[in-house]
């Protein structure tokens, strides 16, 4: 049997850090880079007699995710104890959500590929509770023994989990990717995965094609995009070779090793804890009243799929343009910048300019759209001299590369200085373009020649001297118009 | 000026007949002549009582005293305190000095307090004997061979013996009240939720309750008073406007309707107890009260209920004491599986280990639903039966203890007898009523007896206004064991 015969299943368990000031149950900072323990209160550091008292800030982010992905924002829920020894939990318990999570259900639509092979598909979620982070063990700065920094421990995390929905590790991504997206639109995270703001573990199994789901094996903390595909895919060829080997698969938790690329065993189901749960008996019921819920709701953002449609209706933007404008916030807000300076009768050129030549110098340059050295004003300024034909859109290219650099300044009118100094205003008096014209011709008289016989190629060539003596300057469609009325004559 | 009620130290430091620096030393001085018999402290704070004093003399001077500025009293072990050691009454936290203060200790520091030490108790306030104490038994001033009850004995006996005209403890099956039944002094544990549990160290955290201890009920209001109000940093804690404790106290008694639950009254309480407290009763119905019978059909319940719901919290609870970070850490130990399991072993003692692995055993999965949830179903029938007894009386009545007093080591072979010390008192808890017991005559061998009085929520000032006209027409409360005068 090939490996066609399997069906993959994913489901995704995702740990957002969400971005209050202080931590979850105390008011000790979030802020992330600061020396050992010194962000650590008393409750953090779990000293005797302290009591965890709840971030309301914490809870307003869950139901704003919760609203986000039109789920129920449970009017009733439970914060319940983990209990489990290790050196980074200093309570001996984690604070968490069990039976009554404060999120429950909801989903969200991806768009997974690329070109005509791309496609959408709604992913279910189970659930998504709030919790806290445990501090971090430093193993390596000390010699025999091991450290510990609280200074993590006690911050809100939200930990979203999904139904086994995604088929392939390309799914799984796509969905990965579109809940940074989304939880960085709505503000409760910042998605910095590096940070460790975003870490995701992959529940992965595989199964014959409508047969009963397979036993799964958990991925844990997954910190970026390509190690999810490159952790799935190792995994779900490992598990399809186990198989077909006549082995079986073990419930188990296994860890990546993004050096070697592969996964491995870090606890069998035997080994796995009795968290004992029960109900933190130091926190009142999570009790959100319908009143606040309309609060958050009335403050949400725009969401992107309600973006995307306006975008199609108001802006006559194609539905794959909308999608790609929305895929994040920063670009949407970037592309919305430009067009509210531009003027709407231009938003499909800035879409162009925002989709294309700017995305292209950014990837290029390895820079977030939030830090382009060209701003929504001087992007704008740029469309609008191309649309009102004073430059063509091979001279807006230099221009683009001008403002990139700084020159023009940092003003609005920046593409203007540009144009004006470096003299590229495009050449529109037919008379001027006449005369370079005719210089051209005489000055190729076997393309003339060859023109005549019937090669179109020798026209191309012969705009392409008008272009080139005009320095790029002359209006190519009225370059067109002239020479051809020339040599038809 | 030692037996002297609060009021009365409140005029002598007003009228400067005597400063708080003097008042403070003849405490102090108390303490370490009959500390060496009774074990009633864990620390004496000297240094930090003279200096609390000394600000407490200069406040009455510029005319700013409260009702507590310069009286001295003990606190519990149990509270965190500030620079000074909190052991807990364990070894586990035998080097441990909190670097900060209760939420009931500063209060009581704010309205000019003056902390004399900390009190002896059973190890994490698991117990009924205060034998559970990793520093020895306190003991019962009243027979130095017996025990003062628990799990706030400490405090009970500083009260009792007059080495502290006041008290704080906790109570969460019962540890203010037994104690101080046992002890012949006046204990209140007020309605959950009343007093912060911020800074007190946890033992069963839906349970524990701060209370008060004093030779009276008009010393308990005041010191009750002092130490109640909402609390932001216990989520827990109630939001309700400040009360004065005292404002009820001489309201009389007519028409104060007692429910005698059936099942108190039944075997299993001493012949001696059942005297005395008969006798208490008369005395209220003279008073103008009626006594009615009624029924808690759910009470026997309440020690199983309480054996499961309060080991659980406490495993949950006493995982923070790992070595890691604070507290004993074996000497030697492989890895780290290693290091917990020593340090624990050593730092704990038996009665906690047994709780932590009861409490471990009941959330295990696949026990969780038969116990800990059933008991939780328990505790609302527990709380249901008092809010059914309440529709036919005021207040409850009955023995705070089946006993009095037993000898020190009576009973510590068999827990369970221990552990049923306790029934009177622990389906308070359960159903998170406020409690109190007051002195209501002695048993035999001349040992007290306690008077439980069992209010509805927030009825502290009712059970306290009981209390008080009861003690305004006898003396049981007066009387001092004569060893300790």
């Amino acid at each position: 049997m090939s490996r066609t015969d399997w069906e993959v299943v994913i489901g995704l368990e995702v740990h957002a850090q969400l971005n209050t000031a202080s931590k979850i149950f105390s008011a000790a900072s979030t802020a992330f880079g600061a020396e050992a323990n010194r962000q650590a209160s008393a409750v953090d550091i779990a000293l005797p007699g302290v009591l965890p008292v709840l971030n309301r800030g914490a809870v307003e982010r869950a139901i704003r995710f919760g609203l986000a992905i039109g789920a129920t924002v449970a009017p009733r829920s439970v914060f319940a104890r983990k209990n489990y020894f290790y050196p980074d939990l200093p309570k001996g318990y984690q604070i968490s959500q069990f039976e009554l999570p404060v999120v429950q259900g909801g989903a969200i639509t991806i768009r997974v590929g690329e070109g005509d092979k791309a496609y959408e598909k709604t992913v279910t979620l189970t659930r998504a509770h709030l919790e806290e982070d445990a501090g971090k063990s430093l193993h390596e700065d000390f010699h025999g023994m091991s450290g510990i920094d609280l200074n993590r421990a006690g911050t809100p995390l939200l930990e979203i989990v999904s139904e086994p929905d995604m088929r392939s590790s390309a799914e799984a991504v796509a969905y990965a990717r579109a809940l940074h997206a989304l939880v960085r639109w709505i503000d409760i995270c910042d998605g910095n995965m590096q940070e460790g703001s975003f870490r995701c573990d992959a529940n992965v199994s595989v199964r014959r094609p409508g047969g009963p789901l397979g036993t799964r094996r958990e991925i844990k903390n997954l910190n970026s995009f390509r190690f999810l595909q490159q952790a799935i895919d190792f995994e779900v060829q490992w598990q399809i070779d186990t198989l077909e080997d006549g082995g079986k698969i073990q419930q188990a938790t296994v860890l990546f090793d993004p050096d070697t690329g592969e996964t491995r065993m870090m606890r069998s189901k035997e080994d796995a804890h009795d968290y004992r749960y029960f109900p933190d008996p130091d926190l009142l019921p999570l009790v959100i009243e319908p009143a606040w819920i309309a609060r958050v709701q009335g403050e949400m953002p725009e969401l992107p799929g309600a973006m995307k449609a306006r975008f199609v209706e108001q802006l006559g933007l194609s539905a794959y343009d909308a999608t790609t404008l929305t895929a994040s916030k920063e670009v949407a807000e970037y592309f919305q910048a430009t067009v509210s300076a531009a003027g709407q009768a231009l938003a499909k050129l800035c879409a162009n300019w925002v989709m294309g030549d700017l995305a292209a110098r950014l990837n290029k340059a390895e820079l977030d759209i939030a830090d382009s050295p060209v701003d929504p004003a001087q992007l704008a300024g740029l469309v609008r001299r191309i649309a009102d034909n004073t430059i063509s859109n091979n001279i807006a290219r230099k221009v683009f590369e001008a403002l990139w650099n700084g020159e023009g300044g940092t003003e609005a009118d920046a593409a203007d200085r540009v144009i004006d100094a470096q003299g590229l205003k495009q050449v529109t008096d037919s008379g001027a373009i006449e005369a370079i014209v005719e210089e051209v011709l005489a000055a190729n008289q076997k393309s003339v020649e060859e023109f005549r016989a019937g090669k179109e190629k020798a026209f191309n060539a012969l705009v392409g001297q008008v272009m080139k003596a005009s320095k790029g300057k002359a209006n190519p469609a009225q370059v067109n118009e002239i020479l051809r009325s020339k040599l038809g004559g | 000026m030692i037996n002297a009620p609060l009021s009365e130290l409140r005029r002598a430091l007003d009228a400067r007949q005597i400063s708080a620096v003097e008042l403070a030393t003849l405490f102090l001085d108390r303490i370490d002549a009959a500390n060496p018999a009774l074990n009633a402290f864990i620390t004496v704070d000297r240094e930090g009582a003279l200096a609390a004093a000394h600000a407490a003399d200069e406040r009455i001077a510029a005319g700013r005293a409260g009702p507590l500025t310069g009286i001295p009293l003990a606190h519990k072990d149990v509270f965190c305190t500030e620079g000074v050691l909190t052991t807990c009454g364990s070894k586990m936290l035998g080097n441990f000095v909190s670097p900060y203060d209760a939420h009931v200790v500063t209060l009581l520091k704010n309205a000019g307090a003056v902390g004399l030490g900390k009190t002896n108790m059973d190890e994490f306030a698991m117990g009924s004997s205060n034998e559970n104490s990793h520093f020895g038994p306190a003991r019962n001033p009243w027979d130095t061979a017996r025990i003062p009850g628990g799990s706030s004995g400490g405090s009970a006996v500083a009260v009792a013996a007059r080495l502290a005209p006041i008290a704080t403890g906790t109570d969460t099956g019962g540890s203010v009240r037994q104690p101080a039944a046992m002890t012949g002094v006046t204990g209140i544990k007020p309605t959950y939720g009343v007093c912060s549990r911020y800074g007190m160290v946890a033992y069963a955290s839906s349970l524990d309750q701060a209370g008060a201890f004093g030779a009276s009920a008009a010393d308990c209001a005041a010191l009750l008073t002092a130490m109640a109000g909402f609390d932001e940093r216990d989520s827990t804690s109630l939001e309700r406007p400040a009360e004065d404790y005292a404002r009820d106290l001489d309201k009389p008694l007519t028409g104060l309707r007692i429910g005698l639950p059936k099942e108190f009254f039944g075997p299993g309480m001493a012949d001696d107890v059942r005297a005395a407290v008969d006798a208490a009763l008369a005395e209220y119905r003279k008073l103008g009260a009626t006594t009615v019978e009624v029924s808690l059909p759910n009470a026997k319940l309440a020690i199983p209920a309480y054996y499961v719901i309060a080991p659980a919290e406490a495993s949950s609870n006493l995982s923070r004491f790992d070595g890691v970070r604070y507290g004993h850490r074996a000497a030697e130990y492989g890895d780290l599986a290693d290091m917990y399991q020593k340090s624990r072993a050593q730092g704990f003692g038996a009665e906690v280990k047994r709780r932590i692995l009861v409490g471990t055993y009941v959330l295990s999965h696949g026990y969780y639903d038969a116990y800990y949830l059933k008991a939780q179903k328990l505790r609302r029938l527990i709380a249901q039966d008092f809010q059914a007894a309440f529709q036919h009386c005021d207040v409850i009545a009955g023995p705070t203890s089946p006993t009095t007093a037993w000898a020190i080591g009576e009973k510590s072979e068999d827990p369970v007898q221990m552990y049923l010390s306790d029934i009177y008192t622990i389906a308070v808890n359960l159903a998170g009523l406020p409690g109190l017991s007051h002195p209501a005559g002695f048993g035999a061998g001349d040992l007290p007896v306690g008077l439980q009085l069992i209010g509805d929520y927030f009825a502290e000032g009712r059970l306290l206004n009981a209390a008080h006209r009861f003690q305004q027409a006898t003396d049981w409360h007066t009387r001092r064991p004569a060893a300790f005068a």
